[in-house]
């Protein structure tokens, strides 16, 4: 019960009111479709260097909660999920909007976020000392695996191609390597004297997040369409609550399977939003209903969606895994201020650990109150014209990746990685195992370096990495998160032969 | 070969020959020592590049939707804005003032209103101008960063 003693620091009056800043922008932010809270966090990134490592990492967990919960808002009032963890909001949602119950599916989407949160929060809070207890037997030829592990569990499960998903982190692996090595004394990989200092994580975050979505929105042309919002009668709160009250089925499905989710590296709201809701109508006897305005169904993804946050960070916070992409950000976040997950943060930095995570339950409250009572103001934003937002998210980029070194380089940084990006996902390839490979790099280099200085010294590097329970273990879960994805991939491809068969 | 396959093998052909140049450059520079994780890294990157490469040549690999004629038409004015804003601009004119412009013209270029439309023009000044307040009071004042200041601001 060691959290308790770190709730004073959630509410220093800057730290709450980063708080709160940041729940109400991440839930405007996060009802603004084409905005990801991925992207959402990684702009937020360099606001974080004035303040302190506490108050930095609240400012970026409330986005990362509150942008989910308010990508419902746009999934159920205008059908366009604001994120992608939302898309089974927008199923029954958005129906139920359009049978003129707006507020009833707000509501009831903001309080299945908030005690799905809960319980996803009290998940990371009990399980995560466990297991950076468990961290500390970790040598370096294990840190070596697990930062391995990392790349190719989001390579593997976070991609529509295992291929491209593991390319993708073998480019953000020697991306990683670009620069001086402070170790060994030597340049590798400078092209050009921008690179010089190497690529800073933060413009490149924000160039893979940001720029690849202004790019997709200059795509559209000039786009006269215009997004047409449900208009929203008005609703009382308590019957809200009420019928929430009812909804424990649908509460607990989404809940028990978005933290299970959460739990597995790499898979991310998406799947936990659609794994919970297709569960949901398995468990309920109104199974018809689903898909036609049913309340259950949209319980079931928003508990979801957002009971995977608070788990998806531990294994971030004790083996620098991220369970999400927006997780893999957040690491960036960490490292930049100097802390690295594992025992380390609990044993070093306890205040910032437990400041950090007390914030995100706090946050889930403020979340559902300010969620209620802005959603329909954050929808009007959410209609925001596209070229308004592209302009907007470019000039942000542009000024954060500048402030991060007062440099015109984390400019060009963020712009070649990010149009690189923009093309490579044309063709498949995804930002997050690279960024994970960029991230985790030098922790994999670094613990390669010190093991194989032990290997020398011992019975040689084959013994000292391959052998031991520890290590056969992690090597077993590289190959099987590998297999795993060369398998689905082999059954999904048959699918759609299969299909593609059928129709011709 | 359809477009299709042709787009995907120029693509992976690319990222194969960037994998082949860090191979070549990791396993040729010294000290060994400091080129011996890139090797690890450089031998599953070529290994990977290649594969994928086959894959894409023999039309296996169709995962994205490729590039679009239309929506490459429709990203060279933006991105052309963008570049001319971080290559000359930012520091020939001031970071605050050529950020102006950029949000300005970006806004004009993507906006569906029609050029000659006053009140369209009323609207993209304000928004431009109210936008550009933020960013000043978010970085000069709050964030106190030092921006190149040009001929202008």
């Amino acid at each position: 019960m060691e959290f308790l003693s770190y709730f004073g620091g959630v509410f220093e009056p800057t730290a709450f009111l980063l708080l709160l800043g940041g729940t109400i922008g991440g839930l405007i932010l996060g009802a603004t479709p084409g905005l990801s809270p991925t992207m959402a966090v990684a702009l937020l990134i360099p606001f974080t260097f004035h303040l302190s490592p506490t108050q930095g990492l609240i400012l970026l967990g409330a986005a990362y909660t509150s942008t989910v919960a308010g990508g419902a808002v746009s999934a159920i009032l205008l059908k366009i999920p604001g994120a992608p963890a939302n898309i089974a909001t927008a199923l029954d949602g958005n129906a139920m909007a359009k049978n003129g119950e707006g507020a009833r599916a707000l509501h009831l989407s903001f309080l299945s976020s908030g005690i799905g949160g809960v319980i996803g929060v009290l998940l990371l809070i009990f399980l995560t000392p466990v297991l950076a207890k468990w961290a500390l037997a970790f040598g370096p030829s294990h840190l070596f695996w697990m930062a391995i592990l990392g790349v190719t569990v989001i390579g593997s499960l976070d991609s529509k191609s295992f291929v491209k998903g593991l390319l993708s982190g073998c480019i953000g692996l020697w991306l990683s390597m670009i620069g001086f090595d402070d170790n060994l004394g030597a340049q590798r990989f400078i092209f050009t004297d921008v690179l010089a200092g190497g690529i800073n994580i933060i413009p490149a975050l924000i160039g893979l997040f940001a720029i690849p979505q202004v790019l997709d929105m200059f795509s559209k042309g000039r786009d006269s369409s215009v997004i047409e919002a449900i208009e929203v009668p008005k609703q009382r709160f308590m019957d809200s609550l009420r019928e929430i009250s009812r909804s424990g089925r649908a509460l607990s499905v989404g809940t028990f399977f978005g933290s299970i989710i959460g739990l597995i590296p790499g898979v991310g709201g998406q799947i936990a939003g659609l794994v919970a809701y297709d569960q949901a109508k398995k468990f309920s006897p109104d199974k018809d209903k689903f898909g036609t305005g049913h309340p259950e169904g949209l319980i079931a993804a928003e508990s979801a969606n957002n009971a995977m946050v608070g788990p998806s960070l531990v294994p971030l916070l004790t083996l620098s895994i991220p369970g999400s992409p927006t997780a893999a950000v957040l690491l960036g976040g960490l490292i930049i201020h100097g802390i690295f997950p594992g025992s380390d943060l609990f044993d070093n930095h306890p205040q910032v650990a437990w400041t950090f995570i007390n914030s995100m339950l706090i946050g889930q409250i403020l979340m559902v109150i300010f969620g209620i009572y802005t959603a329909t103001w954050a929808a009007r934003i959410a209609r925001a014209p596209v070229p308004i937002m592209a302009a907007a998210v470019m000039v942000l980029a542009l000024f954060g990746a500048y402030s991060v070194q007062s440099s015109m380089n984390g400019v060009y940084i963020m712009l070649a990685m990010g149009v690189g990006m923009f093309f490579l996902e044309k063709f498949g390839f995804s930002a997050a195992p690279l960024v994970l490979g960029l991230i985790l790099g030098p922790i994999a280099e670094s613990n390669f370096t010190t093991g194989s200085l032990i290997a020398n010294a011992q019975n040689g590097p084959v013994e000292y990495f391959m052998t031991g329970t520890l290590n056969i273990f992690l090597i077993t879960l590289v190959i099987a998160s590998i297999a795993y994805s060369f398998w689905s991939n082999m059954v999904q491809g048959k699918a759609v032969k299969k299909a593609q068969g059928a129709t011709s | 070969m359809t477009a299709s396959r042709l787009q995907h093998t120029i693509s992976s052909g690319a990222i194969l020959f960037v994998a082949a140049i860090v191979t070549y450059i990791s396993f040729t520079q010294e000290p060994a020592d400091a080129f011996l994780f890139p090797r690890l890294i450089a031998i599953f990157f070529v290994s990977l590049a290649a594969w994928n490469f086959m894959r894409a040549v023999t039309g296996v690999a169709k995962v994205g939707v490729g590039l679009d004629m239309i929506e490459l038409k429709n990203i060279v004015p933006g991105l052309v804005t963008m570049l001319v804003f971080i290559f000359f601009a930012a520091k020939m004119l001031g970071f605050y003032l050529a950020s102006s412009i950029a949000f300005m013209l970006i806004f004009t270029l993507y906006d569906p209103a029609p050029l000659n439309d006053g009140k369209a023009w009323m609207k993209r000044l304000i928004v431009t101008v109210c936008f550009m307040a933020v960013m000043y009071c978010l970085f000069a004042l709050l964030l106190k960063v030092q921006t190149p200041s040009g001929i202008l601001f």
